[in-house]
């Protein structure tokens, strides 16, 4: 196979990997096994993959509320993510964080986040010490459409442009905060042009293609580590899904979603695996088959763990002298 | 071995010897650079460790705050300066969602080495956006150490105490105690958090200050004393974490207490050193609990009226006669 397939192939696969892992999550989620708000990242794949592929795992990223799919992107584990969203003490977080807190420090996921525009302020501090430290670190933050209306977004975009900091965002523009569609809230929606105020260079990606969105993030990862500062990067995509599970969805354009699904990401790659790389259907069913096995896995893996002690409620409030972390 | 320095050299002095021992240590902030800072406090500071690590920041308290948790959390140690604590307001969301939380929430895995430094306090006809006290907001969110140091002996240790901490700590200085010349130790030392200070013994009533109101309740108890009334002074010095233990000891003995602090009086800390004595030595008390504090006013402007809003030494010598009649 010709390596730009092999490459597609990869990234197509851990595309799948978001793709069924949310799916489970929300079959569990309507079960009641996995308490609290999910919000799915089914339909944004492209971005996290085609992003995470062009940083190393000393890099650090910053996630969101919709986070499954950069931390599994950037190498997270699955059976501590299910784990966590179950509430169980083998989780990332011991079960005091959840879906909207998953992090892991040992591989650059410095969280996700509650809330809107919340990690763009630490992506800029991880930068900021990366250069301090004299590494070659880069720091990558993904927020949505939604947060380029946070002053936080604003504070960030010239605070690492002023100090040319080796930072890249990434706005995932699905195009609502939760209802509210974009142009009720924002005269000028090419995002991008943000950039022109802070003078850095920016990019806007179809969001659905992965190979578009690693391409931009390569450019983008390699000027941040020269030292030439940040830039932003806006890949157009849309969410499959509602903003949370159970959501009932009454703002979209009748039809609206269906384009969009013709525009699946995780189908589009997997088209052009078949059509143009002459990937068989049996080796991607083969695919699919072993990914589900790692899902069901990381679920068995959950189930089995045990509950926390209702008292570590009280624990890992502050580092104390001796704490691992 | 001692000498006199004023309560800002003292904080000034920590910060450079511990920036002197360690490389990653940084402090960002409005002005802090050739200027000095707002109040001058890093005065010469930016001549000896340059741009990198002592940073002039723009005019972004929420994307300061962020950059020195993101560095914090990624293996540097971060100062943030807030250049009156009337401004915290707008980093609020970095220090109580994130900086607070990021620890607990991820289950116990990061390290925060992060110092937030800020300025409070009246008495100089700022009104009512550069006066305020408002320490009682973070005292109530779990997740973040509060410090008010009184004295320059205290500034400093507190501060190294703070600098060698891996928590997030909010530094409280009083604009009023910066020229305060006391003694400081020529060698290495510190204080640790959570150890109140008796300023002064007395058997007949406890008075519970903070900070610039220290001064205040000394000042008063001497007049107190001519009176016959005997006042034990004690400082918490920080809030949390709160020693308990001296408090409710010199309650036991006195049988009295008046709490005061600059902050408002409603839901101030004063309630809660009345709420804890209250509930854990409600037998040994001979008088109801008074608070001498702000009145529940933004802070005037008039010097008449700004007097006639905050704690002063006759409030507390009226406060201590009303518990002692």
């Amino acid at each position: 196979m010709e390596k730009r397939y092999e490459h597609l192939a990869d990234l197509y696969r851990r595309m799948l990997t978001i793709r069924r892992f949310e799916e489970k999550t929300a079959r569990m989620y309507a079960d009641g096994e996995i308490p609290g708000f999910v919000h799915l990242y089914a339909g944004e794949e492209a971005v996290a993959v085609g992003v995470c592929t062009a940083l190393t795992p000393d890099d650090f990223i910053t996630s969101t509320h919709r986070g499954h799919g950069h931390l599994i992107a950037k190498g997270g584990r699955l059976d501590l993510m299910m784990a966590e969203l179950c509430g169980k003490r083998s989780g990332y977080c011991k079960g005091k964080g959840g879906s909207m807190h998953i992090a892991d420090l040992d591989l650059g996921i410095l969280g996700a986040n509650g809330i809107v525009g919340g990690g763009l302020g630490v992506a800029v501090g991880a930068a900021y010490s990366a250069k301090l430290r004299g590494t070659p670190q880069v720091a990558v933050a993904f927020f949505g459409d939604g947060a380029t209306n946070e002053g936080l977004f604003h504070e960030a975009l010239n605070m690492s442009a002023a100090w040319s900091l080796p930072v890249v965002f990434v706005c995932e523009n699905n195009q609502f905060g939760v209802s509210t569609r974009i142009n009720r809230i924002t005269r000028e929606t090419d995002l991008s042009r943000r950039a022109l105020a802070y003078g850095i260079p920016a990019t806007s990606v179809d969001g659905n293609s992965v190979e578009e969105v690693e391409g931009a993030a390569h450019e983008a990862v390699a000027r941040a580590r020269k030292g030439t500062g940040p830039t932003l990067i806006v890949a157009r995509t849309f969410r499959h899904r509602g903003h949370f599970e159970g959501e009932v969805v009454t703002y979209w354009d009748k039809g609206e979603l269906d384009r969009w699904k013709q525009a699946d990401p995780v189908l589009r790659a997997s088209g052009v695996l078949r059509n143009e790389a002459g990937i068989s259907e049996e080796t991607l069913r083969t695919w699919a088959k072993e990914i589900d096995q790692r899902i069901q896995e990381a679920v068995e893996f959950a189930r089995q763990s045990p509950l926390p002690d209702p008292s570590e409620a009280l624990d890992d409030l502050f580092w104390e002298k001796g704490a691992r972390a | 071995m001692t000498r006199t320095i004023t309560y800002m050299e003292a904080i000034r002095e920590a910060i450079r010897e511990e920036m002197q021992r360690d490389p990653h240590l940084f402090m960002i902030g409005e002005d802090v650079g050739p200027y000095g800072g707002e109040m001058g406090l890093s005065k010469g500071l930016w001549e000896e460790f340059g741009d990198l690590r002592i940073r002039d920041a723009p005019i972004s308290e929420a994307a300061i705050v962020g950059c020195a948790l993101g560095a914090a959390a990624t293996g540097c140690r971060a100062i943030a300066e807030i250049p009156f604590m009337d401004f915290i307001g707008v980093a609020m969301d970095q220090i109580y969602n994130q900086a607070a939380k990021i620890r607990y929430m991820f289950g116990g895995k990061a390290r925060i080495p992060l110092v937030i430094r800020t300025p409070i306090g009246g008495y100089q006809s700022a009104a009512a956006q550069h006066s305020q006290c408002l320490e009682a907001w973070f005292t109530h969110t779990p997740g973040i150490k509060v410090v008010l140091p009184s004295t320059p002996y205290e500034a400093k240790g507190l501060m190294k105490t703070a600098l060698a901490d891996s928590n997030p700590v909010l530094f409280i200085e009083h604009k009023k105690l910066y020229q305060r010349k006391g003694e400081v130790p020529i060698g290495d030392y510190s204080i640790p958090f959570g150890k109140a200070d008796v300023k002064r013994r007395g058997k007949h009533v406890t008075v519970v200050a903070t900070s610039f109101t220290v001064e205040m309740a000394l000042e008063a108890s001497a007049t107190l004393a001519g009176e016959g009334i005997e006042v034990e002074v004690v400082d918490p010095r920080t809030l949390v974490p709160l020693d308990e233990e001296t408090i409710l000891e010199s309650v036991r003995r006195t049988g009295r207490l008046v709490v005061v602090h600059e902050a408002w009086r409603r839901g101030g800390t004063g309630a809660e050193i009345a709420a804890l004595v209250a509930e854990k030595a409600f037998n040994a008390l001979r008088a109801p609990i008074l608070r001498v504090a702000a009145e529940n006013v933004p802070i005037p402007f008039s010097p008449v009226l700004e007097r006639f809003v905050l704690p002063d030494s006759e409030k507390i010598v009226q406060a201590v006669r009303r518990v002692s009649a």
